[in-house]
């Protein structure tokens, strides 16, 4: 495994809330959230809703899943696959948890999904319609 | 290590009949218990499950057989079922638990059982008269019977359907669609007496003359007279009647009733009784091992033919069949709306009348409108309508609510089209929309949208047609044109939203069982107070709830217990976690409090500095009176309520936002009151309050009414002898002015009415229910009551709030003692790209 394929260390369990999230800021692309539920399972998906782009890190968590803080969309944890009968599905990223530590995948980290952006809001919004 | 265990047998369910009812029973069964039985389907009919409701369309030419399947074959695959079509159940074996059935070849299939489902449906019943059994005579009923009369109108001219109710109808309907010539017998004096009173039939029968078909009334068929041949009876030809007269007939359709169809259950000796005798959880009073839904059931003395009914009975055998073994089915009103296109009718409930009702009649026979209220006690018991049935659905809601109308009395009649909803073009009426209009302005979704998926998805419900198509999936206004679509579209047998409804799909209880729950005492003296032990004492399905459940039963427990039950942030929406509103592009918006909508230049001085340094792109006055710093990063959010240094304004929460004033007698040649004071003292004695949705005051300092409190969830208007108190308006998705209360002397009653009223809507009211909707569902005079004839009760109220509010911090000052969690403003390893 070269280096770059690393798993590297993000944060301990304690530092994501239960039942709650975190952001992981990448040097490029949109963060990485990190959400943790009752079981103390940890997930990571672009923070990104497939819908409009809503940061699903703000969302509620329940079960395995996270509702979108925008219009309420139901993401799965697991797999980033919005719930039936809405369709679309956000990247997700590989997880380990080992000790009660949390580690993320450097290739990942600085290749995946970077091309994807947050919808304009506000003056910049009307500037790019010109 | 997880433990591998030996896969458990299944159960094997089998379930006979593969009719609307049934094929719901395993739907819902599937979703809430997929994988816990094997299931084995017997349909008589050899199609998969089809909408029944539709075969009329079908006949009409409308639909066609292949738009009304509502299960394919490959749904039965998916869902690992084996279904056995066009095989008929002979016998069932209770004791050893066998199911026998053979196919048209004489072969035989069996499969065992540990729970049956019986979903029989029911037969047309066909007159014991004379030459019933020659060929050309038919019921009208299934697929089958449909295709042959869709034949017989291509070969033969004279049809006679023999009965005048709903079915009869749409059959005559139909056949006269399909070019035939058509007389519709009935033995009653007036059309479908069972849905219409005499002046709503006569209606109907003229309009329906006027498109060509015949009617003989108060006629008694006595026999069927056929063509013969070789000394054999060949086909039908015509009708005679008591008094002798004949009508020439190539087709008789019998569409007289149905009956339960009880002859499975008669050969397993079950206890019948005008059907399969169940109890509440829909399993038969004889075996507990079979259920029975639908048509075939009989409860509480009730066989129900309509949809509705039958989808709720579904849901009922299904959690039973689940091991939930919560939910009991309670019998159901139903109400009726005829398929015939062009023609508007619908009835529900004792639209009759009789003793100890009074009526509310609006005819207008020439225009071909006809509307009657049945009103019994103050609530609305029954309602039929012809020529103009848009507030069918509104009524049946009123109906099934069993709501005081007192207070809305006069403007009944006149529907819900008065009322002052936006979002869609202005249209109250579903009906007269075109396809292309949209319908939901939140979601953009048109009306010919919704009726396509209503056909296409086989809809039934509100809340499916949300799930499948958004409509008024957001803001909810359109929730009445919504219902009239669905009512237009699938017919009066849509499934009407239940009395009760369950919070949401992690429970059967809905918001006021679950309050209830919440306040009262348990045996051993200890409370509730976690929204675990809520979930725990109530049976939730769900160990941590969902994004419905778990902000509602949040608000509940701090709102019943307050200074006891721990508030939960995790189970708070985002902005009430980060105490900002979430913006499209993820930023957040600022509102800091301004009391009474009143500024300094320090303040502004500060807000102006903020703008520059966190480089705020849009700075806004809202409609509260307040300023709007709109797109603030996250991670500035702390740093800026900081350097503002004013207090959170709550814009964000469903709690106390914005108290409204108007300048008043301070300044204002026109005030009598100081209307601004008054307004800084309400915010300041309420602020931090939350409640079960936003609320927001105005206070206006002459009858001018500069703050609009007319539209408020509490308005108070100042007169020179004092100040009028207003409640429940509302300004938003649906305008409503608020109601005027009392009339009140001095600023410290103001305070403590209004706190008084706010109290108890926190205590009593639903989560998302705003003033207006609090109040129309408890009625005005129930709040008069609390609040205006009972002062203890109304000062405890006051004193009640107060407590909850006393010391409550304020999360941009203490976000320690508000639990805000500051963790949330920074992301990790941002600013030092370690994780690049």
């Amino acid at each position: 495994m070269s280096a770059g394929d690393a798993w590297i260390l993000i944060c301990s369990l304690a530092d994501i809330p239960v039942l709650g999230a975190r952001r992981v800021a990448r040097a490029q692309g949109l963060d990485v959230a990190l959400f943790r539920n009752s079981q103390d399972e940890v997930f990571a998906l672009l923070d990104r809703c497939p819908h409009k782009g809503g940061p699903l890190s703000q969302g509620i968590v329940f079960g395995t899943q996270v509702a979108c803080p925008l219009h309420n969309w139901t993401i799965g944890l697991c797999d980033g696959q919005a719930a039936a009968p809405d369709q679309g599905c956000t990247p997700s990223f590989s997880v380990q948890l080992q000790d009660g530590q949390v580690y993320l995948r450097a290739d990942e980290l600085r290749t995946r999904a970077t091309d994807l952006l947050r919808p304009l809001a506000g003056p910049a919004r009307r500037q790019a319609a010109v | 290590m997880e433990m591998k265990l030996p896969p458990m047998r299944k159960h094997k369910l089998v379930m006979v009949g593969n009719g609307m009812a049934g094929v719901r029973t395993l739907e819902e069964l599937l979703k809430i218990a997929p994988d816990l039985y094997d299931i084995t389907v017997f349909g008589a009919e050899p199609h998969p499950n089809y909408n029944r409701i539709l075969l009329s369309p079908v006949l009409a030419g409308e639909q066609t057989l292949d738009e009304i399947v509502l299960n394919p074959i490959s749904w039965y695959e998916e869902n690992g079922i084996t279904l056995h079509a066009g095989k008929t159940v002979t016998e069932v074996n209770r004791s050893q638990r066998v199911v026998r059935a053979v196919d048209a070849q004489g072969q035989v299939v069996e499969a065992t059982y540990d729970r049956l489902l019986l979903c029989t449906g029911s037969k047309p019943f066909i007159l014991p008269i004379p030459g019933k059994d020659l060929p050309g005579v038919m019921a009208y009923r299934d697929i089958a019977d449909t295709e042959a009369m869709i034949d017989a109108a291509t070969r033969y001219r004279h049809a006679v359907v023999i009965g005048g109710g709903l079915l009869g109808l749409e059959a005559a309907n139909g056949l006269m669609r399909r070019g035939m010539k058509v007389t519709v017998v009935h033995v009653m004096p007036s059309l479908m007496e069972r849905q219409l009173d005499p002046v709503a039939a006569d209606l109907l029968r003229q309009s329906l003359e006027a498109r060509g078909l015949h009617f003989l009334l108060g006629a008694h068929t006595q026999e069927l007279l056929g063509t013969e041949a070789d000394g054999q009876a060949r086909r039908v030809r015509a009708v005679r009647f008591k008094d002798g007269s004949e009508v020439a007939a190539d087709l008789v359709v019998m569409a007289v009733g149905i009956r339960p169809n009880t002859e499975l259950a008669q050969r397993m000796n079950l206890h019948l009784d005008k059907g399969i005798v169940v109890t509440d959880t829909m399993q038969t009073v004889t075996d507990a091992r079979v259920y029975s839904v639908g048509e075939c059931a009989s409860h509480r003395g009730i066989a129900y033919g309509l949809v509705a009914p039958l989808f709720e009975q579904a849901k009922v055998a299904a959690n039973h069949l689940a091991l939930h073994g919560i939910g009991r089915y309670q019998g159901s009103l139903t109400s009726t709306k005829l398929k015939v296109t062009g023609i508007d009718l619908f009835s529900a409930g004792n639209f009759m009348g009789g003793e100890g009702t009074e009526e509310i009649v609006m005819s207008d026979p020439f225009g071909g409108v006809y509307k009657k209220l049945v009103i019994q006690n103050d609530k609305l018991v029954g309602a039929c309508l012809y020529g103009d049935t848009v507030d069918g659905s509104w009524y049946f809601k009123l109906l099934r609510d069993g709501r005081s109308i007192a207070s809305i009395r006069d403007r009944l009649m006149f529907g819900e089209s008065n009322i002052g909803d936006v979002g869609h073009e202005g249209h109250n009426k579903a009906a007269s929309m075109p396809d292309e209009a949209e319908v939901c302005g939140c979601n953009g979704v048109k009306k010919g949208a919704i009726c396509k998926a209503i056909k296409d998805k086989g809809l039934f419900t509100l809340e499916e047609v949300r799930k499948h198509t958004k409509a008024s999936a957001s803001c909810g206004s359109c929730t009445g044109l919504v219902e009239q679509i669905l009512m237009f579209t699938a017919g009066g047998d849509y499934s009407a939203t239940p009395k009760t409804k369950a919070l949401c799909g992690c429970t059967e209880h809905g918001h006021q069982a679950v309050r209830e729950a919440i306040r009262s005492v348990l045996p051993d003296g200890s409370k509730l107070l976690t929204i675990g032990a809520v979930y725990r004492h109530l049976g939730w399905k769900t160990p941590n709830g969902c994004a419905t459940c778990r902000p509602a039963v949040n608000y509940y427990l701090i709102s019943t217990w307050p200074k006891e039950a721990q508030d939960d942030p995790q189970s708070r929406f985002v902005n009430e976690r980060s105490h900002a509103n979430i913006q499209k592009d993820g930023s957040y918006s600022v509102i800091p409090r301004m009391w009474g909508g009143e500024t300094t230049a320090d303040e502004l001085r500060r807000i102006a500095d903020a703008v520059d340094k966190y480089k705020i792109p849009t700075v806004k006055v809202t409609g509260g009176q307040r300023i709007d710093l709109l797109g603030v990063k996250k991670e500035d959010l702390s740093a800026v309520w900081k350097d503002i240094g004013m207090p959170s304004g709550h814009a964000y929460a469903k709690a106390l936002r914005t108290v409204k004033t108007c300048v008043g007698s301070e300044w204002c040649r026109m005030g009598t009151q100081d209307s601004t004071q008054m307004g800084k003292d309400l915010e300041r004695a309420m602020w931090r309050m939350y409640a079960p949705h936003k609320v927001k005051f105005a206070v206006s300092g002459c009858p001018r009414n500069c703050a609009e409190a007319g539209i408020k969830d509490v308005g108070i208007i100042g007169v020179e002898s004092g100040w009028e108190m207003y409640i429940a308006g509302n300004g938003g998705i649906k305008t409503e002015v608020a109601q005027f209360l009392t009339k009140l002397q001095t600023p410290e009653q103001v305070l403590e009415y209004t706190g008084a009223f706010c109290e108890l809507y926190r205590q009593e009211g639903w989560y998302l229910e705003r003033t207006v909707h609090f109040v129309a569902r408890v009625g005005l005079d129930y709040v008069k009551k609390r609040l205006l004839q009972d002062e203890a009760g109304r000062k405890a109220l006051w004193e009640q709030l107060q407590f909850a509010l006393d010391g409550e911090p304020d999360p941009w000052f203490e976000p320690q003692k508000a639990q805000v969690d500051t963790r949330q403003f920074q992301a990790l390893g941002s600013g030092q790209g370690v994780f690049a």
